[in-house]
């Protein structure tokens, strides 16, 4: 069936290569291109309401005009964005591995190492035929759990509170209002080149509603989230914190995940209403590629929070190990009085990795408030930059930052770069940065080893040492998950 | 316990040693003193087993072992402990936490469980007393913004901890006030006994008035030229070290 599937497509591009783009609308794979009828499919299969197939439409047009930012400091060839598929069922396995014999061994090896069952390692591996039974998302507790009854007994709890937490997909069919209240009004269509992509074509993400003054009964993971299948491309997550509410999310899970296709573009929106707080944790896993970078994935993700009323917050806590190219900059605008934003970062880059991320802290409202906490770690070949923005507008008296990174450097083929900016309008502004690289010190080394730590013991425990800051913001089982990943991660580094 | 013999080494190109030969027997208390660039940190960190130092020729036989084909690591779990000169900071790591990974490397090499919890805290509680600490100061990052003389502590509180059949102490008595000079002898005469050696790198004789070694040996130019009792480490104080090329010369002929 594969073989006559594998016909039928390669027919479809050829005819697209003579007489311009067909699009099947019978089929659940759309053949690779991106125009209007793409959008119109995309919006058709998913049954959705006119003016969300308008706002797509309105979204492809502004991309058009845009141009991809050449301004990290990341090198990859150039990507041809009409040769991508736009949307694809999961059932399509043309390019999944039949079995765990086609994985890559390294990748294997590394499940091995974090405990993960082979039924999961199939799953994450993106082996045919290995699904869910139920829910399609990727987190490796599923052991743990019976996944099924546990989604249910919590959809019931946060019924009570009167939570809402779906797929984006499920909430424009059952919140248009909510959602087109909210939706675009942080990281507008016309942001940047990739949120104008992923507004175009976003195929699935996760929705959070907190009522006025809930405080959310239990930690929200994309895990339990219910009917969120192949949403790892082009996600599109929207979280609303109503006055005096109070939220924690997390999002990924610490199991490198393949993914058949090479770009991710995710929007992340968050919107905090007076009082309200959201805590947004993530680690990022994404396969990245063979020792050669070969089949990593690429991500583009554009994450921003709006502290929309007076004394809210929100804080970004992220651990950033996997994908081949990470372009990634969660970002707080504090527009309210005395509002607070947070970003804790810990991004790891080895093999031949690259990743430029940071933050944005643009100051708007008085006396608000922000801490940027990045802590770099370059292994192997891996090249990383931090790239941050701290901006304090003449309406912000009093604002205050806080900005420390620090690099860690592994070896002497990797490399580490800092970007700050700073623009400052106000001259009641107070402004901190600190900035440190320093080598894995081989005087710390050895005090470990004389101590009677392997090297591998003791790079672990200067790593862990160095993130600590990072890992204490993140949820109790989260952190331990965490630092596992990066001893795994950090394997050999030395040597 | 060791036996060096006929030691050669050289840091980038450089001689640094040049023929020594030292045998240390159970249970005694050797110090080593000479000027500086003699040779003396040269000599702690190669048993140690630290990279920059190659060494050229002769061998260190510790308990029967090869000691120089052995990594770092598996000297101290061997029992072999260095306290360092200039101790490192290790921010982000506590005392106690390296302290426990240590303690239970030691036990996973020689094929024993994990230390208990409970025990590993009443091991700390009663050795911090030793050498005056805080629980509140073992708990904070490694030698992080500890003092000059605390930091030597922690390194007796650590030696404490570990119970090394061979310390290496390399100028563990340096910067100190006399309070913690007090407190560092008494960590090294409470872990004297028959069944442990000590090797105590010195510059000054003050140290050795608390700690009364066995044996003094004079270093110069990568040499032991000169071997007594303890009160070698007196003329010494009277004469300086300005005879040694004398002895040196003695020595090579």
């Amino acid at each position: 069936m594969a073989a006559h599937e594998d016909d039928v497509e390669a027919l479809v591009a050829e005819r697209e290569y003579e007489a311009g783009f067909v699009t099947d609308l019978e089929s659940d794979t759309v053949a690779p291109g991106l125009n209007e009828d793409v959008i119109r499919f995309i919006s058709n299969k998913k049954n959705e309401p006119d003016w969300m197939l308008e706002w797509r439409l309105e979204a492809y047009r502004q991309w058009q005009q845009m141009k991809m930012p050449r301004w990290p400091h990341l090198h990859y060839p150039p990507i041809d964005f009409q040769k991508i598929s736009y949307y694809s069922a999961p059932k399509s396995a043309k390019d999944k591995p039949k079995s765990l014999d086609e994985v890559d061994p390294k990748l294997l090896e590394t499940y091995e190492k974090l405990g993960i069952p082979l039924r999961e390692q199939e799953m994450l591996a993106g082996v045919e035929g290995a699904e869910y039974p139920t829910s399609g998302s990727n987190v490796a507790v599923d052991a743990v759990f019976d996944s099924v009854s546990v989604a249910t007994t919590f959809k019931k709890k946060l019924h009570e509170a009167g939570v809402i937490f779906c797929s984006i997909s499920e909430a424009i069919q059952e919140y248009p209002e909510l959602v087109r209240k909210h939706l675009g009004t942080v990281v507008p269509r016309g942001d940047n080149f990739f949120a104008g992509l992923n507004s175009a074509v976003f195929t699935d993400g996760s929705f959070v509603y907190i009522p006025k003054g809930v405080k959310c009964p239990m930690e929200l993971s994309t895990y339990f989230r219910i009917n969120a299948e192949n949403t790892g491309q082009f996600e599109r997550t929207l979280i609303v914190a109503e006055a005096g509410s109070h939220v924690s999310y997390l999002e990924g899970c610490t199991a490198p995940q393949r993914d058949e296709n090479q770009l991710h573009a995710a929007v992340v929106e968050l919107v905090a209403e007076e009082d309200a707080e959201i805590k947004y944790s993530t680690v990022q896993n994404w396969y990245p590629g063979d020792e050669n970078g070969k089949g990593g994935i690429y991500n583009f993700v554009t994450k921003r929070g709006d502290c929309r009323g007076d004394r809210s917050k929100i804080s970004w806590t992220q651990v950033e190990t996997g994908s081949a190219i990470t372009w990634k900059y969660p970002s707080c605008v504090l527009n309210g009085d005395n509002s607070v934003g947070e970003f804790y970062s810990v991004a790891v880059t080895r093999g031949m990795q690259q990743a430029d991320t940071g933050t944005k802290m643009i100051h708007v409202g008085k006396n608000t408030k922000s801490t940027i906490i990045a802590k770099g770690i370059s292994a192997a070949r891996g090249e990383q930059s931090y790239r941050g923005l701290v901006k304090i507008l003449p309406s912000a008296t009093n604002a205050r930052n806080f900005t420390q990174c620090d690099s860690l450097l592994i070896g002497d083929k990797c490399g580490a770069h800092t970007f700050p900016y700073v623009e400052s309008k106000n001259s009641t502004a107070k402004l901190e940065h600190e900035a440190t690289t320093s080598k894995i010190g081989e005087d710390q080394m050895f005090y470990c080893q004389q101590r009677g730590l392997s090297e591998e013991d003791a790079v672990n425990l200067i790593v862990n040492g160095f993130c600590k800051d990072v890992f204490q913001e993140l949820p109790m089982e989260f952190a331990v998950e965490a630092q596992k990943l990066l001893n795994v991660t950090l394997e050999n580094a030395v040597g | 316990m060791i036996s060096i013999k006929n030691l050669h080494a050289e840091v980038e190109g450089k001689p640094i040693l040049r023929g020594i030969d030292l045998e240390i027997p159970d249970g005694e208390v050797h110090a080593i003193m000479g000027p500086n660039g003699s040779g003396k940190s040269t000599l702690a960190s190669i048993l140690a087993g630290r990279e920059e130092y190659e060494v050229t020729e002769g061998s260190v036989t510790y308990k029967g072992k090869e000691l120089l084909e052995l990594d770092p690591d598996e000297r101290a779990c061997e029992g072999v402990f260095l306290g360092f000169q200039y101790p490192v900071e290790i921010p982000g790591v506590s005392n106690l936490y390296l302290l426990r990974a240590a303690v239970n490397a030691r036990r996973k090499y020689h094929g024993e469980p994990e230390v208990d919890a409970v025990e590993f805290m009443q091991m700390v509680q009663e050795k911090i007393a030793h050498v005056g600490m805080s629980m509140d100061m073992v708990k904070r990052g490694v030698n992080e913004d500890f003092s000059g003389g605390e930091k030597k502590r922690n390194e007796i509180f650590q030696m404490l901890m570990l119970e090394p059949s061979l310390s290496v102490l390399d100028e563990t008595d340096s910067g100190l006030d006399i309070d913690a000079l007090k407190v560092v002898a008494s960590g090294i005469n409470r872990l004297r006994s028959p069944e442990r050696s000590t090797i105590l790198v010195t510059h000054y004789k003050r140290l050795l008035e608390h700690v009364v070694p066995d044996r003094v040996h004079v270093l110069y130019q990568g040499r032991i030229v000169r071997s007594g009792g303890p009160e070698l480490a007196d003329t010494l104080e009277e004469e300086g070290y300005a005879n040694l090329e004398t002895d040196e010369a003695a020595a090579t002929s």
